[in-house]
């Protein structure tokens, strides 16, 4: 076997992890799926909000039988520590000394409270590198409003773009801009890692989630900014595209296609059979479907709704049109496109069992993303990293059990 | 070393499937330099356009996603093309590319001819399933790739079809994925010296959109649906109001957040509008237990709220809340996003000249204060082969005559 399969490309980079929720623990799971050592640090009194989210195995209320919190965390040891406590505060010295980068994304000001900010530790460590992921940001009016991706996808704009032209906003599921977050993060993270690696210094990085987001919408922001429109909602349509939406099909279920090219327009007539509508002239040319689309979306659906979207899917991809089922969970998990590229990671996990955790979206040819551990359970490294990564001798490390340094065990 | 990517060179191969990828390379400090086809990329027709002229020049899709690179036009199909991508490539460090599966192997110039060219070269590829797989030669637009990926399904209302975010999203995921995949291939061959290939799915991109749907499906085989202004999933079973109505539009508010805190400052704003609270203290007297609570519970608790809300702009309330420490959030249009005060706070608005126009241009600024090595414009989109002679004469050493000849045969 080649040695080019154990090769990892973060492998020795230590991160110490305050985050919590999504965004954060997110960015810090990337870190730990190619190779770092990720310390993720919590306590039994203030849990990771997903260790108290459902769906829980067997639907006991158990924060290490959550599968939404494992699905985001493998990869990462758990540490339990009281920052709140002396010598919690001594430990969490420790382990800034130990640390290359260190991620939180608490509500600003938090950690200056418990003096650990970015002063503190770098006082400790000269040349550590921090990332705050905040929000909106670690100054300004609102700065320390504890705020989440549901508030911010509607602040940022997504919801104003998510809907139908005759009815209120439809928001986007769950909190979206969370998920644009983190890869914002790991560039931002290993850029500042190599400006140290070239130059020896460190940095500060105060991340606002709020613009990361924003970011995601640019062109939406330049049509206010150049052209003072604020956009619409335009429901499933697009401007140069006609048909483009999503169609019912069999089973209650639906397919989404669009039809863009002439080349796509004249694949897709020949895939539902040449229908004598389909030659009409309102339909001839794109700005003529565009002028008839109500019309020509319900033509469509009589066409699609006697097939399974996968039928729609498989017949006009086949002709080159874009198509494709609006996958429900139960598709995705069963996706045969995901399951080729391994998307979901099956590892055995203490409470839950054998469960997929999520994977990578990349592959890299030579140090791909590798499943090591499963989402960890509340504090079960505290020990390992003390005794192991500290090198905190047994007899303190029990002082500092007793003492509570590590709260509720 | 000004910025962390100074001395890193990136060829920029893609369209809308992945400009935003140079884009965030270029704003740590890499020289990106889009390479187009003669005449200008197609996804310069991408609408939105400064002052509604459509013109290859004018797209703010180009402008926000090609700032900071510069431009050059060339023919990489053609034989003089290749040669002179393949002169590119010896010089840089990274390229990006967004071709349709198996395009530059046909023409000669996929990963393992690259990397005979250049050994350290890293390289990712941009595509909608990814290079491998059933469904590799598969096409998607925005609207497919958000309906593959799985988030389509869990967004709209529930009795109408499932609806997407309108502007489209699924390759800034998966331009964004590739920064990232790039960032990690960098630093591997920062402590390695090996360059590697880079497959970037934007299905995959897409998927963790998805939250904890997924795990309701793999915990207890429950497909969670779409429920326009609630959130589901909290608990199965239950919903909760998450967008509701107020005086002139709508406002976003979660009543379980993680954070008991501004409950109570809203409860106390509630009665000081003189609202009946006694639902919303019992919920927390009885220790927030979410998971146990029924429907019934959840619409007494959130009655009174919607009361209060409708009395209420969404300026009052956003601002009001905002004051009081309450994550209170608009639906907000663009307008409200530009006039934001804590946006002017962060100072986060850049204005980019645009001398061609006559103007300048208020612009997204960039998400991360980096306290030693601060994010910079350098300069706005490129023009359709601007830096043709910067490149090919200064650069490569082309001399006047060969660009002309270059030109006449259509390569550059």
């Amino acid at each position: 076997m080649k040695k080019a399969t154990h090769k990892q490309a973060l492998k020795g980079l230590k991160v110490l992890d305050f985050t919590w929720v999504v965004a954060g623990p997110i960015s810090t799971k990337y870190l730990g799926d190619y190779g770092a050592t990720v310390i993720k640090i919590e306590s039994r009194e203030h849990p990771d909000f997903l260790r108290t989210s459902g769906p829980f195995k067997d639907h006991k209320a158990d924060p290490n039988g959550t599968g939404y919190f494992a699905f985001f965390n493998a990869n990462k040891f758990s540490m339990l520590l009281k920052l709140n406590h002396p010598q919690g505060l001594l430990i969490a010295k420790k382990l800034i000394s130990w640390a290359d980068i260190v991620v939180e994304n608490y509500v600003p000001g938090t950690l200056e409270k418990l003096g650990l900010d970015y002063e503190h530790m770098k006082a400790i460590n000269q040349d550590i590198i921090m990332i705050s992921a905040s929000g909106q940001g670690q100054i300004g009016p609102y700065a320390r409003v504890p705020i989440g991706g549901n508030w911010l996808s509607a602040l940022t704009g997504f919801f104003w773009f998510s809907g139908w032209p005759d009815s209120g906003v439809s928001q986007p599921y769950g909190a979206y801009s969370d998920l644009i977050s983190p890869r914002f993060m790991i560039v931002a993270i290993l850029a500042a890692l190599r400006y140290r690696q070239k130059t020896g210094k460190g940095q500060y990085i105060d991340f606002s989630q709020f613009e990361s987001g924003i970011q995601f919408l640019s062109p939406a922001m330049l049509d206010w900014t150049a052209n003072s429109r604020d956009g619409e909602r335009i429901g499933n349509a697009a401007a140069s595209s006609a048909p483009h939406g999503v169609f019912p099909c069999l089973e209650g279920r639906w397919c989404a296609l669009s039809v863009s090219t002439e080349d796509e327009w004249t694949a897709f007539c020949k895939v539902i059979g040449g229908a004598r509508w389909t030659k009409e002239v309102k339909y001839a040319s794109l700005w003529n479907r565009k002028q008839n689309e109500d019309e020509l979306n319900k033509l469509v659906a009589q066409w699609t709704i006697r097939h399974t979207p996968e039928q729609v899917m498989l017949l006009m991809q086949k002709a080159g049109v874009p198509a494709g089922v609006v996958e429900s969970t139960k598709d995705l998990c069963e996706d045969p496109q995901l399951k080729f590229r391994n998307h979901f990671w099956t590892l055995d996990h203490p409470v839950i069992g054998p469960y997929a955790h999520l994977g990578q979206a990349s592959i890299l040819k030579e140090t791909p993303a590798k499943p090591r551990m499963p989402a960890p359970c509340l504090g079960e490294h505290t020990e390992y990293v003390c005794r192991k990564l500290l090198n905190i001798s047994d007899k303190e490390f029990v002082e500092y059990l007793n003492g509570g340094a590590f709260g509720v065990l | 070393m000004e910025q962390p990517l100074s001395d890193i060179r990136v060829l920029d191969l893609t369209d809308d499937k992945g400009l935003l990828c140079g884009r965030m390379l270029a704003d740590m400090g890499a020289d990106v330099i889009k390479i187009e086809k003669p005449g200008g990329d197609t996804v310069r027709n991408t609408p939105p356009f400064y002052h509604d002229i459509p013109d290859p020049e004018k797209s703010l899709f180009w402008f926000a996603y090609s700032l900071n690179k510069r431009g050059i036009t060339l023919a990489i199909d053609s034989e003089d093309g290749k040669a002179i991508l393949r002169d590119l490539v010896r010089k840089a460090d990274i390229l990006v590319e967004s071709f349709p599966v198996g395009y530059l192997k046909k023409i000669g110039l996929d990963y393992a001819a690259l990397k005979k060219v250049n050994p350290n070269l890293i390289m990712a590829s941009i595509s909608p399933f990814g290079q491998t797989g059933p469904y590799k030669k598969f096409k998607a637009s925005d609207i497919v790739g958000m309906a593959m990926g799985g988030y389509l399904y869990l967004c709209g209302d529930p009795e109408k079809p499932p609806v997407r975010i309108s502007v489209p999203q699924a390759y800034l995921h998966a331009a964004a994925e590739a920064a990232a995949a790039v960032m990690i291939a960098l630093a591997y061959r920062d402590s390695s010296g090996e360059g590697q290939y880079i497959d970037v799915s934007m299905q995959q991109s897409v998927v963790m959109n998805t939250f904890q749907a997924v795990p309701f499906w793999l915990i207890d085989k429950k497909v969670l649906e779409r429920a326009g202004p609630f959130r589901v999933g909290l608990s199965a079973g239950t919903r909760q109001r998450q967008t509701w109505p107020c005086k002139n539009g709508q406002i976003n508010f979660v009543i379980y957040g993680a954070w008991g805190a501004t409950y109570d400052i809203l409860v106390q704003w509630l009665e000081e509008n003189g609202i009946n609270t006694e639902d919303l203290k019992r919920l927390k007297a009885d220790n927030w237990d979410v998971f146990n609570m029924s429907q019934e519970r959840w619409e007494k608790v959130e009655k009174p709220i919607g009361e209060f809300f409708l009395k209420y702009t969404k300026e009052e309330l956003s601002e009001g809340g905002m004051k009081r420490g309450i994550p209170l959030c608009p639906v907000a249009a663009p307008s409200e996003v530009v006039n934001s005060a804590q946006l002017a706070a962060t100072g986060f608005w850049m204005n980019v000249e645009h001398n061609e126009l006559g103007t300048s241009i208020k612009y997204p600024g960039f998400c991360y204060k980096f306290s030693e090595t601060p994010c910079k414009v350098w300069r706005r989109a490129p023009l359709i082969g601007e830096h043709n002679m910067e490149i090919y004469h200064n650069e490569l050493g082309l001399s006047v005559k060969q660009i002309i000849s270059l030109k006449e045969t259509g390569v550059i």
